[in-house]
């Protein structure tokens, strides 16, 4: 299995944020965490991409168990993640923040950088038309010299998502990428993880805006109170009366979400 | 009078070297350092008794000396840099003081007295006491810093660096070191305040603690920020507009500190980005921060 979550837990002083949570994602998928705000959902996205450490239970991302690993390691073997809240380097230009994201495919340490060596010339110049390519994909080719909090907030979201991309990861999370988006920022975002997909790119997301999970996800899995739920495919989520009950019936009125 | 202008542009250059490394730290490190001056300090009295007491040639004694100041900028370093903002602020500040009664205290360091008869650089023929090489010896120290600065911040090095000040996190789960970085870097600025340090020593050829106290450090700290934190062309701008003008206000000498203090405290205030920086990178550090959260 391409990522196996098994009994993870995580607790803050008292409380439980996740209580063993057990799921896998496949390799090549597109697969939703959804539940109501404070499930758990983004503290599964911090234990995986080392941001915090689990309290118990383990992660294997192909096959090697990543959990406890400090994040510059985790996104060395093949990960890499966006934020809730958007979390650019607003002091750089858009083009600097994805070659930030190429750091870990740049060789060369501080002296053989210092003496300029040609060799580093030579990758900082593949480094850029890579990302170039990058900002084509996400459609901000055309505002690399701009400084990246200067960008409406939907190009911000597209940015962390170059970003992130830069890393050339097999696993990417994405969490709350359609979060602020108009209905039509929402149909070419999805459009977007749809290209992310045939890149052998495996995505986890997590989102509240069910039509854009409904439709693009291979396997659905339900937090409520830092516990999995459910978990299976749309439409049998669609009609679990447990899911019902702590989310989806809730939702009609919480359109805002 | 030349004299006395090349002696200002000698001490300008130190000042530079010291503002260049110190805002590598806070400019593009996003680190606060109170002890600065203790790795000047390190570096002048490095290369002051090696080359008293082991008839050291000066132009060994430089690198020696800046080796010297960075290894102890890693010892600082490594157990330290875990800390943030007001609490490394705290170390760094200790650690200045700490270095400061040491060399006030020691034998080998002359205590309060310090070390006099510090032999000025030779090479072949030409003689350093002569004021003009002494500052095109200082020149070349300087234009060392800049190049090896400004190729730093413009590598790959240098965005990683920019992304750990800017979100720390962020940069961690784009795969960067950042706890390697913050280490490497308070190395290198306190191998370069290493290098200042011996200029310093065998220029002057007597050197004393009182030179590298907590002043010092607040001084070139004022430097960085009035040129602006995380600008390169801001650090030799406030380094040398904080000599030139206190050599214009000579008279009012007791009262310097107080005006760099109050400096610092307008600066943060009414243009946290200092003259020459770009501003969007000191929020971290001012109380723009709060202002501009309180707008949104």
């Amino acid at each position: 299995m391409f990522l196996e979550i098994d009994q993870l837990s995580k607790s803050f002083g008292g409380l439980q944020a996740l209580d063993r949570v057990s799921f896998e994602v496949q390799m090549g998928a597109i697969q939703a965490l959804i539940g109501p705000n404070g499930a758990g959902k983004t503290t599964c996205f911090n234990l995986i991409s080392g941001v915090l450490p689990p309290s118990a239970g383990s992660i294997r991302l192909m096959g090697q168990e990543i959990s406890g690993l400090p994040p510059h390691q985790i996104a060395r073997l093949g990960l890499a993640r966006t934020f809730q809240n958007i979390q650019l380097f607003g002091g750089m230009t858009v083009l600097e923040n994805v070659l930030v994201g190429q750091h870990i495919h740049l060789h060369g340490g501080l002296v053989a950088t210092l003496c300029n060596l040609p060799d580093i010339r030579r990758q900082e110049q593949r480094a850029k038309t890579f990302v170039r390519e990058l900002l084509d994909f996400v459609g901000l080719a055309d505002k690399e010299t701009w400084s990246a909090d200067s960008l409406a907030y939907g190009e911000q979201r597209r940015l962390e998502i170059a970003r992130a991309l830069a890393l050339q990861p097999r696993l990417l999370l994405l969490d709350e990428p359609a979060a602020g988006m108009n209905p039509r920022e929402t149909e070419d975002l999805m459009a977007l993880i749809a290209a992310i997909q045939e890149r052998d790119i495996t995505v986890l997301l997590i989102e509240h805006d069910m039509n854009l999970v409904m439709n693009i996800s291979k396997r659905i899995v339900v937090f409520d109170q830092g516990r999995v739920i459910a978990q299976g495919p749309p439409r049998a989520i669609r009609q679990n009366p447990q899911v019902i009950e702590a989310y989806l019936g809730k939702e009609e009125d919480e359109d805002d979400v | 009078m030349t004299e006395y202008f090349l002696h200002i542009a000698i001490i300008s250059g130190l000042y530079i070297i010291l503002a260049l490394s110190l805002n590598l730290i806070i400019g593009y490190c996003g680190q606060v350092s109170l002890g600065h001056a203790a790795f000047y300090g390190l570096g002048a009295y490095t290369s002051a008794l090696i080359t008293i007491h082991w008839q050291v040639s000066f132009f060994l004694a430089l690198p020696v000396a800046a080796v010297v100041a960075a290894l102890f900028g890693l010892g600082l370093g490594i157990p330290t840099l875990r800390l943030k903002d007001d609490y490394l602020a705290i170390v760094t500040l200790g650690f200045g003081v700490i270095v400061d009664l040491i060399l006030l205290n020691l034998d080998v360091t002359g205590g309060p007295d310090g070390l006099a008869r510090i032999p000025p650089p030779r090479l072949g023929g030409i003689d350093f006491r002569d004021k003009v090489w002494y500052l095109l010896l200082v020149a070349l120290v300087v234009a060392f810093t800049l190049g090896l600065i400004s190729r730093l911040v413009h590598s790959r090095h240098g965005r990683a660096l920019k992304a750990i000040r800017d979100h720390e996190i962020t940069a961690r789960v784009m795969g960067i070191n950042a706890s390697a970085y913050k280490i490497s870097i308070f190395t290198l600025a306190a191998g370069l305040a290493g290098l200042a340090g011996s200029l310093y020593a065998h220029y002057i050829t007597f050197i004393n603690p009182e030179s590298f106290g907590l002043h010092t450090s607040i001084l070139v700290l004022t430097m960085v920020v009035l040129g602006g934190m995380g600008s390169i062309l801001g650090s030799v701008v406030g380094a040398g507009v904080l000599t030139i003008l206190p050599e214009l206000f000579r008279r009012f000498a007791d009262y310097q500190d107080l005006a760099y203090g109050a400096m610092l405290i307008a600066l943060l205030i009414w243009r946290p980005q200092g003259l020459l920086g770009s501003g969007k990178i000191s929020r971290k550090f001012s109380l723009a921060k709060n202002r501009a959260k309180k707008e949104r």
